[in-house]
């Protein structure tokens, strides 16, 4: 290629060249050009190469000792030649650069080649952690509701006895409160309980701040259940509380479809059913339907709701004749089941690492 | 609460097409929760109604035998062989002909049996499958009273009744009766329906047949009891009686009790029968005295509670009330045994007081169960008078005497109710009309003054009591479909606090540096502890003590997260995983001294010193985090033997979460149980100690069964400050001077200390400082040991020279020579 764009030196029809020297003649100088090609495309690789440059560019190289000649010419020739041996220098570390970039890439390609490696070997170097699919289910629901503006609400695990049941219109008496299977506390007169529920944080919020309220509260909570494939003493609920001027059950509705689109995909739908807990009034227990259920488009019973009973407003200090709310609570656990397709409880309460691994840091 | 459709349609005129499925459907809208629909199990063949004309006695078997005769509604009579002995000639029998295959696919073939040819079965409810009752067969009626022979008897007998299992929510007592599922039912459906206690008792006359008094007014209202006399003792119960009591999960007993038992399913009033000649004297309802006992019908001998309400006479306490009778009075208690005059008793109980002595005495019933969520006052009379007329038609009894009734009920107050309400909390446009009707549907009577209702709820609905509650009966009735979705309007959130966003940070950090998140239950027992191997006045032994645990071993709540993550360690290591790096966090319940929480009213907010003494009074419960390893930190692969855990991974693990908190932690060698004495680092914040990290004391490894050398770390995440806002820190862009050096230090001082000699040594030039070799042995002199630094200095404003860095780095030295002994290895 570099061949084709060299020029002959052309000096053949100058008239003011009386003294030739056989040295600087275009054919002493081609001839040079042309070996010297010759031995670089004859070396076949950088070492070779390295061999013959000394004898084509090094200093005892034909087209370097013509240089010297240029001295012995007139002036007038001179630059004529001078001009020829300079190209035919220009020429010859042409076709050198080029010969030597060919010997490179192709010692590249080669060991490059011979450092190829098995890209398919395993590759779990760094144990792979997870975080637990109750947590990573939590966060995912709370998040949908701070997106929608709500704050999250905390309180503790062992709770005072008035704000779990009392606070909440479940008084001493109440038959709903032995049936919630409460774990009691030591002393008998310590007035602390293992919360049943996520509500008294309700309570709690309710007592410290001041409408508008809307917060979601998940939690740890806790029955005195046998641990079984469908049952677990301590398991989860995320509750959720609103009270502000004008709620009503559409308004509740709407937020618990919102939900399920959130969870379970654009076509999910909720329906609710009549149902009783003292501190909701009226009350109800949703399900929620969707299409991507693992066993096909179905029904699940998810969580319980209704309308905060104006009596537990009034124990909070709220007014309930200028604000209403609404309420509503599910089991962690049990949305993880159907969501998730976990058939026995025990595999969510075990800890084994090949259950939590499956989830990922974020399911 | 079972419901038997066959009774249930009996009150309500049930649409024809109307399937258990409809019927499920209309229960739920309802709000009453579908259980389970119990279907008898299936049988096929001929299977009919035999009169029992003969009874041969077979002998000289080892049991007796008898050879029967039985019409079965063909020309000629069949003889069946029977091993049961319960019935006699005339009586009413089901017969499974050959042919016919009963539950657990029982083939009945003609056979030879007892050297007579058996053409037949005569069955029991126990091989019907609508029973458990094996002791004899079932005997329908006698004579002509009952079904002819040959009738089907699979309709007879119930054979295709489903029972519907409702679980009734604590404000529907009303609902534990069929009387209340007739209502829901036919008002549900949009269909007929009669009300069985709508029956007007009769007109007994004469005076009262027993003296009784109320001495406590406030919790019991209405007492009322009636005396029969000429009881059958003998007398059994219907069949048809039995078989709903069968359906309903009642057993059946006897006539008088059986009776009891079905009008409280029918009407939903609980009665009690005494014998009567074993009452003597006025009977006196009152509450108990310090140190009276009553033995109740189950033969127990019972401390009574001055809260009990009893039934007394002039013995004493012969019946706790609403809860269960006293055995002194019992039917058969007189007449050796053969009770033929009872006092039938019926009574409305205060609800709260009922439950109190069912949960003092652990004794609930059928009966309190309805008495705890309320009955109906309006009941005791008509229940009387239908248990006298069963009574009186199947055992013979009489009423004599008239009937005792005290009512000393107030009034019930009506609620006032704004129309508009419903359509407002529901967020439907209700039209009047359909307030007024829902209401009166339920039973109230509702008086309308302009926009304003007022509304006296039934005498069996005590639970309507706010407006709150009748505006759940109009939606209710209305439909919750009706309801429409509407998101609200929220105004803007502050997102999660500070304090949220650390602890999920935290735990995404270690899932992402190889942690498994593993909770436990927060449940711990003093073995756990011991194997902790902690001291017997260590603060973690101070617990929060559970008076009902699920198990006596773990009795107490988590004053420390290890415990269950060792647990959980454990578990994983004995279903095979080798490699293991776990972490938990959660609430830690220290069992500090503790005031008692108050009790407020719930009629206002409590006052502000009573909230504070409530808040108080909850202990506080620190979030900690924990981390436990074994086996490989690194795995072995391809690449390598892998890398086992150490107890530098565990106060790594402390570090990541104190850098995802944005906190800095400082380490020094710490002492405490269960780590490994020489190998637990103590975590700090300032001067603050927050946590340990290390290796477990090898005891406490061989205790829990887990491999040598297992780490831990647990941390208490609530302890540790809030982050600064960080600063960004200037970038210089000129070049650095990188040193090297070997230290040779005494082995006694803490590397932590030389490396912050070395850095306060050098000063603001020096950017990195990192420990790359830990060395001992030849040259190095015993006792000491060579700790290696590479040491990156560099300048915010300039191009360092060598002789600069140089300066600093000979002052670092010295710094680390004057605080520890170190100099530089030759």
């Amino acid at each position: 290629m570099r061949r084709a764009e060299w020029r002959p030196v052309s000096g053949a029809n100058d008239p003011y060249d009386p003294k030739q020297v056989a040295a600087l003649s275009p054919e002493a100088l081609d001839a040079a050009v042309g070996a010297a090609i010759e031995a670089f495309a004859a070396a076949a690789d950088l070492e070779a190469l390295a061999a013959v440059r000394p004898a084509h560019l090094g200093d005892r190289a034909p087209v370097l000792l013509a240089r010297r000649e240029l001295g012995a010419l007139p002036p007038a020739a001179r630059s004529d030649a001078g001009k020829r041996v300079n190209a035919a220098r220009t020429a010859v570390t042409e076709a050198h650069a080029a010969r030597l970039a060919e010997l490179e890439a192709e010692r590249d390609a080669r060991v490059l080649a011979e450092e190829r490696v098995d890209v398919t070997l395993p590759w779990d170097r760094t144990p792979r952690g997870a975080r637990h699919p109750l947590t990573t289910l939590t966060d995912r629901i709370s998040d949908i509701f701070v997106a929608m503006g709500y704050g999250i609400a905390e309180g503790p695990e062992l709770e005072a006895e008035w704000l779990n049941f009392d606070a909440l219109n479940i008084g001493a008496d109440h038959p709903a409160r032995t049936m919630m299977d409460t774990f009691f506390v030591a002393p008998e007169d310590s007035g602390l309980v293992l919360r049943t529920h996520t509500s008294p944080v309700q309570a709690r919020t309710m007592l410290s701040r001041t409408p508008p309220i809307y917060v979601v509260a998940p939690g740890r909570v806790y029955r005195t259940d046998e641990l079984d494939a469908t049952h677990t003493p301590v398991f989860h609920q995320l509750e959720g509380l609103a009270v502000d001027r004008g709620l009503s059950m559409a308004h509740l509705r709407g937020t618990l479809d919102h939900l399920a689109r959130q969870l379970f995909g654009a076509d999910a739908i909720t329906r609710w059913r009549p149902s009783y807990f003292p501190f909701t009034e009226p009350s109800a227990e949703f399900d929620v339907w969707f299409p991507e259920h693992r066993d096909g488009p179905r029904w699940v019973e998810w969580g319980g709701c209704g309308m905060v009973n104006p009596r537990v407003l009034v124990a909070c200090g709220i007014d309930p004749a200028e604000y209403t709310g609404f309420a509503f609570g599910m089991g962690i656990e049990r949305a993880l089941q159907f969501r998730h397709g976990v058939g026995d409880m025990r595999d969510i309460v075990e800890g084994d690492v090949r259950f939590t691994r499956a989830f990922g840091v974020e399911q | 609460m079972r419901v038997p459709i066959g009774w249930l349609a009996e009150h309500v005129d049930l649409p024809a097409e109307t399937g258990v499925e409809e019927l499920d459907d209309a229960f739920v809208r309802l709000g009453l929760e579908v259980e389970e629909v119990h279907r008898p199990p299936e049988t096929t063949g001929p299977l009919v109604v035999g009169r029992v004309l003969e009874i041969e006695e077979l002998t000289g078997f080892k049991k007796p035998i008898r050879y029967c005769r039985v019409e079965v509604g063909e020309a000629e009579p069949r003889g069946v062989v029977c091993g049961a002995r319960n019935f006699a000639v005339d009586d009413l029998v089901v017969v499974a002909l050959p042919g016919a295959v009963l539950p657990g696919n029982f083939a009945i073939a003609a056979r030879t049996t007892y050297d007579h040819v058996s053409d037949g079965m005569i069955c029991s409810v126990r091989e019907l499958g609508i029973g458990e009752d094996h002791a004899g067969i079932l005997v329908l009626g006698r004579g002509g009273d009952g079904p002819a022979p040959g009738t089907p008897a699979a309709g007879v007998v119930g054979l295709d009744d489903a029972v519907v299992e409702l679980a009734v929510t604590p404000d529907r007592g009303y609902c534990l009766a069929m009387r209340g599922i007739a209502r829901e039912m036919g008002t549900g459906l949009g269909v007929g329906w009669r009300d069985p206690g709508a029956a007007t008792p009769p007109a007994w006359s004469g005076a009262p047949a027993w003296p009784v008094e109320i001495a406590d007014p406030a919790r019991c209202d209405r007492f009322s009891m009636v005396a029969l006399e000429g009881l059958d003792p003998t007398a059994p119960s219907p069949w048809w009686m039995r078989r709903r009591l069968a359906q309903s999960g009642i057993r059946s007993i006897s006539l008088a009790v059986d009776v009891t038992n079905y009008v409280m399913l029918e009407l939903g009033q609980p009665m009690h029968a005494f014998d009567r000649d074993a009452v003597t004297g006025p009977i006196v309802v009152r509450r108990a005295t310090v140190g009276e006992r009553l033995t109740t019908l189950d033969g127990a001998n019972r401390a009574l509670d001055e809260d009990d309400l009893l039934i007394t006479d002039d013995t004493g306490p012969i019946g706790l009330a609403g809860v269960m009778g006293g055995a002194s009075t019992e039917i058969g208690s007189t007449g050796g045994g053969a009770t033929t005059a009872v006092l039938l008793e019926a009574a409305h109980w205060e609800p709260t007081g009922i439950a109190r002595s069912v949960r003092r005495h652990k004794l609930p019933s059928e009966a309190a169960k309805r008495f705890e969520r309320g009955t109906d006052p309006e009941m005791t009379v008509v229940a009387l008078a239908r248990a006298a007329a069963l009574l009186g038609e199947y055992g013979g009894a009489t009423v004599v005497g008239g009937p005792v009734d005290l009512d000393v009920r107030a009034p019930r107050p009506a609620i006032r109710l704004d129309v508009a309400m419903p359509g407002r909390i529901a967020g439907v446009a209700y039209p009047p009309a359909q307030v007024t009707e829902a209401l009166a549907a339920v039973g109230a009577v509702v008086e309308a003054d302009g926009d304003l209702l007022s509304v006296t709820p039934p005498s069996w609905r005590p639970d309507l009591t706010d407006p709150a509650d009748l505006v759940e009966e109009v939606v209710r009735l209305a439909g919750y479909d009706d309801v429409p979705s509407v998101l609200p309007s929220v105004p803007p959130g502050r997102g999660l606090t500070e304090r949220q966003r650390r602890r999920r940070s935290i735990g995404r950090a270690l899932a992402e540096a190889g942690y498994v998140e593993a909770p436990s239950y927060p449940f711990v027992g003093t073995a756990a502890l011991d194997a902790l191997g902690l001291a017997e006045d260590d603060a973690r032994r101070q617990v929060v003590v559970v008076r009902n645990p699920l198990s006596e071993e773990e009795p107490a709540l988590r004053t420390t997260l290890l415990p269950g993550l060792l647990a959980s360690l454990a578990r994983n290591l004995a279903r095979g995983q080798r490699d293991l790096a776990v972490f938990e966090h959660g609430s830690v319940f220290p069992g500090d001294e503790r005031t008692p929480a108050p009790l407020p009213g719930v009629d206002r907010r409590p006052d502000d010193a009573t909230l504070a003494a409530l808040l108080g009074a909850v202990p506080a419960q620190p979030w900690h985090v924990a981390v436990a390893l074994a086996g490989n930190r690194e795995p072995r692969g391809w690449w390598g033997p892998g890398r086992p855990a150490d107890w530098a991974d565990a106060v790594q693990a402390a570090r990541t979460v104190a850098a995802t908190a944005g906190v800095e932690l400082t380490v020094r060698a710490g002492e405490l149980p269960p780590w490994h004495p020489g190998r637990c680092a103590e975590l700090l914040v300032g001067d603050r100690v927050v946590g340990h990290a290390g290796e477990l004391h090898p005891r406490v490894c061989a205790a829990l069964e887990l491999p040598a050398r297992t780490c831990a770390m647990e941390l208490d995440v609530d302890a540790l400050p809030a982050a600064p806002v960080p600063v960004g820190p200037h970038i210089s862009t000129f070049p650095p001077v990188h040193m090297d050096a070997a230290l040779v230090v005494p082995v006694e001082q803490p590397e932590a200390a030389v490396r912050a000699a070395l850095a306060e040594g050098a000063g603001e030039l020096l950017e990195d400082l990192r420990l790359f070799d830990v060395y001992t042995g030849t040259p190095v002199p015993e006792g000491r040991r060579s700790l290696a630094y590479a040491f990156t200095f560099r300048a915010a404003n300039r191009t360092l020279n060598r002789e600069e860095a140089g300066e600093a780095f000979s002052r670092a030295v010295e710094s680390a020579a004057r605080a520890t002994g170190a100099h530089l290895r030759a």
